[in-house]
C-alpha cells in the first residue's frame, strides 16, 4: 500500500516547485546550521515559514509585545545580538522570563527625527531589529526592509508594516490565575495566525499559553470542546 | 591642505551634549567626611607659643587679620582688618605673624589622630582633613556615630568640627556648618549658601565671587542654575569648576588620572573640512598620532573627547565613553562617526560652516598594562564575555547609533532586585560596565510572580479604579483594599468592567524619606473589552493618592 502512495508523490516532487514535507523539513533544519535562519522558540516554529526568522526577511507583529518578545528569546539566548528601536515601554523582566538574553539586546528607546538613520545603522550590525511601526513612513519603511533583505538582518515590526513576508496577528484569549481576589494572573490563551507573501501565503495558526505560567510561552492545551463552542457563538 | 598640529590650551573639560534621559551615575561624588579645626592659623600660633586659648589673638598678612581666635571675633575683629583698626577694637589682642610650616607642624599630631580611627586620611590644609566617610561608617556603625567617636578623639588636641556630605566641597561647609547632609543632598544643601563660599583659602576664586555677586548670582543654587555650556563659555576653566562644585559634584570625577596636556592632539584644516568622507580621511591619521602620543606615555584613552571648531566659531564637543581602551582603529571610527553625527544632523541643528579646527583629548586614561586586552579584543566595546565577530559587528553599530543621538541614548537593561517591574530594571548607557547593584535573586517581599507585564509605561498612566457603588476603590487602615475594584477606566477612556483581580500586593516605598510616597499597592486586573485587557494598576500613597496603570500584560 505504501508503494502505491509512494510513487504519486515522487512523481508530484519532481515536479519544478514542488517539494515533499520532509524535504521542506530538512531544508529548514539545514538553514539553521548554516545561519541563514535564526532559531525561535520551539512553540512558535509553525508559525514561520523557514522554522524560524529568515535572515533578511521582514516580520510584523500584530497585538502582542509578549509575542515580539518571545520571538527575540531563542536568537538571542543562542548568541545573536538584538536591538529595540523606539519602544521606551518595553517590559524588560518580562522579556527575561520570556527567555530573552537581555545583555544581548540593546535599546535605542528615543530615536526621535533619526529613527531611519537610526534602525538603519542597526540593521547593518544587529543580527535582528525590533522596531515601533509607526516611528515609519511606508517609504522609509519599505526602504527599511530594503536594508535588512540586502545586509541579511532580520527586521521586526511592533504593528503592520508594509511590505511584510509574515506578518503574526497575536489574538488575546482568556487569562487564567485570578479568582475574585486571590491568586495572580498565570498563564493566557492566545491564537497566534500568520499570513503573508511568498512562502507564507499558506495561513499558519498556532493556539499558545502566553505567556505561560512561568513567563516562557507554551503550547496551549487543547481546549474542552464546550467552552470552543461558546467561543464560536461568541465571535 | 594646510595643515599644523599644535599643543592645545587648557582643556575645558568635559562638555557632555548628551540629549535624552541621564541614566548614568558616573559624576557621582564619593562619600567625605571633613574634620574642620577653626580658626587654625590663630589656634596654632597660640599653640606654638603656649599662649592660652581664651585671649584674643590674631594672625596677620601684609597688615590684614588672616585668621582669628573665636574670642578675638567676639570683640570685633574680623578678616581683612587692617591691624591698627583691630587693635584698637581689641586692645589686650596678640599679634602673630603668619607661619605656614608651623600650621602644617602643630596640624601633623591632629591628623594622625584622626588616622587612628580612620584610614585613607587626606589633610586638605592645615587645619582641614578629609576622610572617605563610607567604610569607616560602615566598621563604626553609622555616620553619627563616626562623627561623634572622631570629635571626641582630636578634641583631646583641639577644638574640632565635623561634616559629612558627598563630595569635598560639601562635606567642608558642612563642616562649617556640624552637619550631616543626606546622601545625594549635596547640591540642596549647598543651594541656599552665599556664592562667598566658593572662595574657600587655597582656591583662589575672589574675582570669580565677585563678578557672580555683581550679576546678581547671590547663592550657590542661583550659580549652578546656569547650563554648564554657558559656565564654560563665560567664565571658562575656572568657573567651571566652580560650577561643578555649586551643583554638589566634584571638582572633577574621583579616581582619575588627569593626563597631561600635551596628550591632546590637535590639528586646522584649510579649506575646511564639510564632508564626511574627507573627515574620515583625516581622521585615520589624527587618530594614530593620538594613540601613538599616550602609548609613549604607557597610557591608553577610555573616554575620548572630540572638540571642533567651525568657521562660523561654534563649537562642538562630544565626549565618548569605552569600557575598554581604545585603538587607533577605533578612535578613527569614532572621529568619523561624530562627523557624520555632526554634519548630517536636521537642518537646524547642523553647523553653518565646515571644521576648522579638530581637536581629540584624553578625558580619561588607564596605565598601559590594560592595553593587553587590546591584543584580543581590538577595543571593541562588548561585555567581557563577547568577543565574537558577531558582537564586534553589533558593537559597531550602537556606537555609531550614539555617534547619531548621543552615547546615553543606546542603553542595555541589566536585572537587579526590586519589587516592581520598573524597579528591577537599571538602563546602562552602551559601553559602561554591566554589574548589577543588587542581587536580583534574592526574595523580595512584595515583588508579582511571574510573569511580568510586557508594557511597562515609563510614565505610569493615570487610572481611575471604581467599587460596585462607583465610589473610588481605596487603601484603608488595615490595608486592605474598601471594595473589589468593580470598573477601571485608563486615562481618558471609558470604563470597563473588571472581569476578575488579584491582589492587593504592597510595598512600603521609601517611608523613611520624609518625601517618600507612603505605601504602594498593586492590582492585577483583567478588564472586559473587545479583546480581554490584564493591566498593573498601581496606587501610590502620599499626600494625595492616585491609580496608575504601571503596565500591561500583552
Amino acid at each position: 500500500m505504501s508503494v502505491a502512495v509512494a510513487e504519486p508523490v515522487e512523481t508530484l516532487a519532481a515536479l519544478p516547485g514542488v517539494s515533499t514535507a520532509s524535504g521542506v523539513a530538512a531544508a529548514a533544519e539545514h538553514a539553521q546550521l548554516t545561519g541563514r535562519v535564526l532559531p525561535v522558540l520551539p512553540e512558535l516554529r509553525r508559525l514561520l515559514p523557514s522554522a524560524g526568522l529568515r535572515r533578511g526577511s521582514t516580520i510584523a507583529v500584530r497585538g502582542s509585545v509578549s509575542l515580539l518578545l518571545a520571538l527575540l528569546a531563542e536568537a538571542t539566548a543562542t548568541g545573536s545580538w538584538a536591538a529595540a528601536v523606539g519602544m521606551p515601554d518595553l517590559g524588560l523582566v518580562a522579556a527575561a522570563e520570556l527567555g530573552v538574553e537581555v545583555s544581548r539586546l540593546a535599546l535605542v528607546p528615543r530615536p526621535g527625527a533619526e529613527f531611519a538613520a537610526v534602525a538603519g545603522a542597526l540593521l547593518d550590525g544587529m543580527d535582528v531589529v525590533a522596531v515601533a511601526a509607526r516611528g515609519a513612513a511606508p517609504q522609509e519603511a519599505r526602504r527599511l526592509s530594503a536594508r535588512a533583505r540586502h545586509r541579511g538582518a532580520v527586521l521586526l515590526s511592533l504593528g503592520p508594516w508594509p511590505g511584510a513576508e509574515v506578518e503574526l496577528n497575536c489574538v488575546a484569549g482568556r487569562w487564567t490565575g485570578l479568582e475574585g481576589g486571590h491568586g495572580y494572573l498565570r498563564e493566557r490563551r492566545v491564537r497566534v495566525q500568520g499570513a503573508g507573501r511568498g512562502a507564507a501565503t499558506r495561513p499558519r495558526r498556532a493556539d499558545l499559553l502566553l505567556p505561560g505560567s512561568a513567563g516562557a510561552p507554551a503550547a496551549a492545551p487543547p481546549e474542552p470542546v464546550r467552552e470552543l463552542s461558546l467561543i464560536q457563538e461568541a465571535g | 591642505m594646510h595643515t599644523s598640529t599644535a599643543c592645545s590650551p587648557a582643556d575645558p573639560g568635559p562638555t557632555n551634549g548628551a540629549k535624552g534621559p541621564s541614566v548614568s551615575t558616573v559624576d557621582k561624588p564619593p562619600r567625605m567626611l571633613v574634620l574642620w579645626c577653626p580658626d587654625w592659623p590663630a589656634v596654632a600660633a597660640c599653640l606654638a607659643e603656649g599662649a592660652p586659648l581664651h585671649l584674643p589673638a590674631a594672625v596677620f598678612h601684609a597688615n590684614r587679620v588672616v585668621a582669628s581666635t573665636a574670642v578675638a571675633r567676639a570683640a570685633g575683629i574680623r578678616r581683612g582688618m587692617r591691624r591698627r583698626d583691630a587693635q584698637s577694637r581689641c586692645p589686650e589682642l596678640m599679634v602673630f605673624a603668619p607661619d605656614d610650616d608651623r600650621d602644617a607642624r602643630l596640624f601633623e599630631p591632629v591628623a594622625a589622630a584622626v588616622e587612628e580611627l580612620v584610614v585613607g586620611v587626606e589633610v586638605v590644609r592645615p587645619g582641614l582633613v578629609a576622610v572617605p566617610a563610607d567604610g569607616a561608617s560602615g566598621y563604626f556603625g553609622g555616620e553619627l556615630r563616626l562623627a561623634e567617636l572622631l570629635a571626641e578623639h582630636v578634641s583631646h588636641q583641639v577644638e574640632c568640627q565635623i561634616g559629612i556630605a558627598d563630595g569635598l566641597f560639601a562635606a567642608t561647609l558642612a563642616a562649617h556648618r556640624s552637619r550631616i547632609v543626606d546622601r545625594a543632598g549635596a547640591a540642596e544643601f549647598l543651594a541656599p549658601l552665599a556664592v562667598n563660599e566658593l572662595d574657600q583659602p587655597d582656591a583662589d576664586r575672589a574675582e570669580l565671587v565677585d563678578l557672580l555677586r555683581r550679576l546678581g548670582l547671590r547663592t550657590l543654587g542661583a550659580f549652578a542654575a546656569l547650563a554648564g555650556r554657558d559656565v564654560a563659555a563665560r567664565f571658562g576653566r575656572e568657573g567651571m569648576i566652580a560650577h561643578r562644585l555649586a551643583r554638589g559634584l566634584d571638582e572633577r570625577p574621583p579616581h582619575r588620572r588627569r593626563p597631561p596636556p600635551e596628550l591632546t592632539v590637535a590639528k586646522a584644516f584649510d579649506p575646511p573640512l564639510d564632508r564626511v568622507d574627507a573627515a574620515a580621511f583625516m581622521a585615520r591619521t589624527l587618530a594614530e598620532k593620538f594613540h601613538g602620543g599616550l602609548a609613549r606615555h604607557g597610557l591608553a584613552c577610555t573616554r575620548l573627547g572630540i572638540y571642533a571648531t567651525t568657521e562660523h566659531g561654534e563649537e562642538l564637543s562630544r565626549v565618548w565613553r569605552c569600557a575598554e581602551p581604545l585603538t587607533p582603529q577605533g578612535i578613527a571610527d569614532r572621529v568619523r562617526w561624530q562627523f557624520e553625527g555632526w554634519l548630517r544632523a536636521a537642518p537646524d541643528e547642523r553647523p553653518t560652516a565646515g571644521v576648522e579646527r579638530l581637536r581629540l583629548a584624553p578625558e580619561e586614561t588607564v596605565e598601559g598594562n590594560s592595553l593587553q586586552l587590546g591584543l584580543w579584543q581590538e577595543g571593541i566595546r562588548g561585555l567581557a564575555d563577547e568577543h565574537g565577530p558577531a558582537a564586534e559587528r553589533a558593537g559597531r553599530a550602537l556606537v555609531r547609533v550614539q555617534g547619531l543621538l548621543g552615547p546615553d541614548s543606546v542603553v542595555t537593561a541589566v536585572l537587579d532586585g526590586g519589587r516592581g517591574p520598573a524597579e528591577r530594571v537599571r538602563l546602562v548607557p552602551w559601553g559602561d560596565p554591566r554589574t548589577p547593584q543588587s542581587p536580583p535573586d534574592m526574595p523580595w517581599p512584595g515583588r508579582l510572580p511571574a510573569p511580568s507585564p510586557a508594557t511597562v509605561y515609563e510614565q505610569p498612566l493615570p487610572a481611575r479604579v471604581l467599587d460596585a457603588a462607583g465610589e473610588e476603590v481605596r487603601i484603608n487602615r488595615r490595608r486592605e483594599l474598601s471594595a473589589p475594584p468593580h470598573r477601571v477606566a485608563v486615562g481618558d477612556g471609558p470604563l470597563r468592567d473588571v472581569l476578575d483581580w488579584a491582589g492587593p500586593w504592597l510595598v512600603d516605598a521609601h517611608w523613611w524619606t520624609p518625601g517618600g510616597d507612603g505605601v504602594r499597592t498593586r492590582v492585577q486586573a483583567v478588564l472586559a473589552g473587545d479583546a480581554e485587557t490584564a493591566v498593573l494598576l498601581t496606587r501610590v500613597g502620599g499626600a494625595s493618592p492616585q491609580w496608575t496603570v504601571e503596565g500591561v500584560y500583552d
